[in-house]
């Protein structure tokens, strides 16, 4: 059976050009950047082409690109190195009720240090609203931190507005760009923020590999202490093949943005269209057009969404959820209420994110099949026997 | 992460369905959790003849509801008692530990259903609790398997 992977927001697959340029970092220039002798000087100096790479692709300079081991210590590295660093001017910390766990998880354990942490909520469809940042802002806060964009329902949120805002009042600003990264043009000037993670794995890089952009002149702690690498503040032997893997995965990433994006939103808004046209009582979750063009999250009235994933993966489909049994908790996604949607419903989501290898057949065959696998846990549902009565 | 009976029971799940004029009907679960299951029972002569189940919920949901009705079809309404949320799960060859409480819904719901039964006959069953508030129960079930 043909597999159809739908799920490019959880994690996408390396590009063969990205391993090819990767394979000789592992093998025969193994070297460590930091010692002294040829095989290693050049590692520096690949680790150094790539930090410029990167630098220039997102508008920065050479030395505001900092590698780490991904969008989690990023997230952790930005708020928790400039929590510690700024606590002298104040405790507070702006953040969305969105955000994802990296980020909502380290605030809730600022807030156990002792810091005050200011959640924000979103509209409808998943925006925060420019104007509840500016209110919320107080003389004692030193941080905001808003997502670029969603991962669940990928809302684009207005981050150039929420940075002026920032600049303005003085108070520092880092997104959370994991899912925006290589997916929308980024220029971390124009988006006027202070910090920015990103991880390679998201855009057909290797993962265990991510970047924070520190602008010039923000003061952080580091997260990890030892040796001196990455300018004395993020120790540990540098990923080179993922350093280097990283930079090559977002070049090419950001050359083919425009011409995927074409096609991705094609896709997208065909089978958001499919859906909707094929069936019943379901809702688009997120923005109808503020969003990632290769996002896709609908809810499923009367059914849950883990049955609904492993009656795709029957079919061969691979997609995700924010129902409680995906989500590893009790409750189901925290994005998913904080847009309003009522627990049940919010148990019923479904998460379709594309890549650009996908086809308009993997398409329709999602939407040949999705239909008849809603109904099937539909009959099954006592929701569905009850609403049937009610509406009889 | 599921077994291949649970997968089996998933994906087949056996006696699902409804009765009218069920003998006794029970729901447990709500949708806030995201499961809720609902069993039928057409028992004649203190015997269970029929079961059906309908369930809201995870694969886990789907298949110890399904479980549970094979495991309590044919039987007395003593033997149905004795099935556990242990048997449901032995039966399936396990679940994962965040799941263990779709067995134990399981198990009320049956319990449930017997209660119906008993409700609408003025009959008592030995060894039968009513249905138990289900919203806290459901949560210190999530909070042990943590």
């Amino acid at each position: 059976m043909h597999k159809i992977y739908f799920d490019h927001a959880a994690t996408t697959s390396t590009r063969k050009e990205v391993v090819d340029i990767m394979l000789p970092y592992f093998t025969e220039s193994f070297g460590n950047p930091s010692s002294v002798y040829e095989i290693a000087r050049k590692n520096k100096q690949a680790v150094d082409e790539a930090r410029q790479k990167t630098a220039d692709l997102l508008g920065a300079d050479f030395n505001e690109i900092y590698f780490t081991s991904g969008g989690t210590e990023s997230d952790n590295w930005a708020i928790k190195g400039v929590a510690e660093s700024y606590k002298s001017k104040g405790n507070h910390i702006i953040t969305s009720a969105i955000e994802h766990h990296a980020v909502l998880h380290t605030c809730q354990y600022l807030e156990s240090k002792g810091y005050e942490v200011t959640y924000l909520p979103v509209d409808e469809y998943g925006q925060v609203n420019p104007e509840d940042v500016r209110k919320a802002i107080k003389d004692t806060t030193i941080l905001i931190s808003i997502m670029y964009a969603n991962n669940e329902i990928g809302t684009i949120q207005p981050i150039e507005e929420i940075g002026r805002i920032a600049k303005e009042r003085g108070v520092l600003f880092h997104t959370d760009a994991v899912q925006a990264m290589g997916h929308i043009p980024i220029d971390v000037k124009k988006a006027n923020v202070d910090l920015l993670s990103f991880s390679g794995h998201k855009f057909h890089g290797p993962k265990g590999i991510g970047a924070l952009y520190i602008r010039k002149g923000v003061r952080i702690k580091p997260l990890l202490h030892g040796g001196a690498q990455e300018r004395n503040r993020r120790a540990g032997t540098e990923n080179v093949p993922g350093i280097v893997g990283l930079a090559a995965a977002l070049e090419l990433a950001i050359r083919d943005m425009e011409e995927n994006n074409k096609k991705m939103l094609e896709l997208r808004d065909y089978i958001i269209r499919g859906i909707t046209e094929r069936i019943e009582h379901v809702k688009l979750n997120g923005h109808p057009t503020k969003r990632l063009p290769n996002n896709i999250n609908f809810t499923f009235d009367f059914i849950e969404g883990e049955s609904l994933l492993l009656l795709l993966d029957s079919k061969g489909i691979y997609c995700s959820s924010g129902s409680a049994c995906t989500s590893g908790s009790l409750d189901p996604s925290h994005v998913l209420l904080a847009i309003g949607l009522p627990h049940e419903r919010a148990h019923g989501s479904l998460r379709i994110t594309l890549g650009d290898e996908n086809t308009k057949e993997e398409a329709d065959y999602l939407l040949e099949v999705l239909p008849s696998v809603v109904q099937r846990l539909r009959d099954m549902s006592p929701l569905y026997e009850e609403f049937k009565r009610k509406n009889k | 992460m599921y077994s291949e009976k649970v997968m089996d029971h998933f994906m087949n799940p056996r006696n699902m369905g409804e009765i009218e004029n069920a003998s006794g009907v029970g729901v447990v679960g709500n949708p806030k959790c995201g499961d809720i299951m609902k069993i039928y029972l057409d028992i004649e002569d203190g015997i269970i003849k029929d079961v059906k189940f309908k369930t809201f919920g995870c694969g886990a949901a789907v298949a110890t509801s399904s479980m549970a009705t094979e495991l309590v079809k044919g039987k007395t309404i003593e033997e149905a008692l004795k099935v556990t949320n242990k048997a449901v799960m032995e039966a399936l060859d396990g679940l994962p530990p965040v799941k263990v409480h779709c067995s134990v819904l399981a198990e009320e719901a049956i319990h449930a259903a017997l209660w119906d039964y008993a409700q609408k006959n003025g009959i008592e069953i030995e060894g039968l609790k009513p249905p138990v508030d289900h919203d806290d129960h459901h949560h210190d079930i999530h909070e042990d398997d943590e």
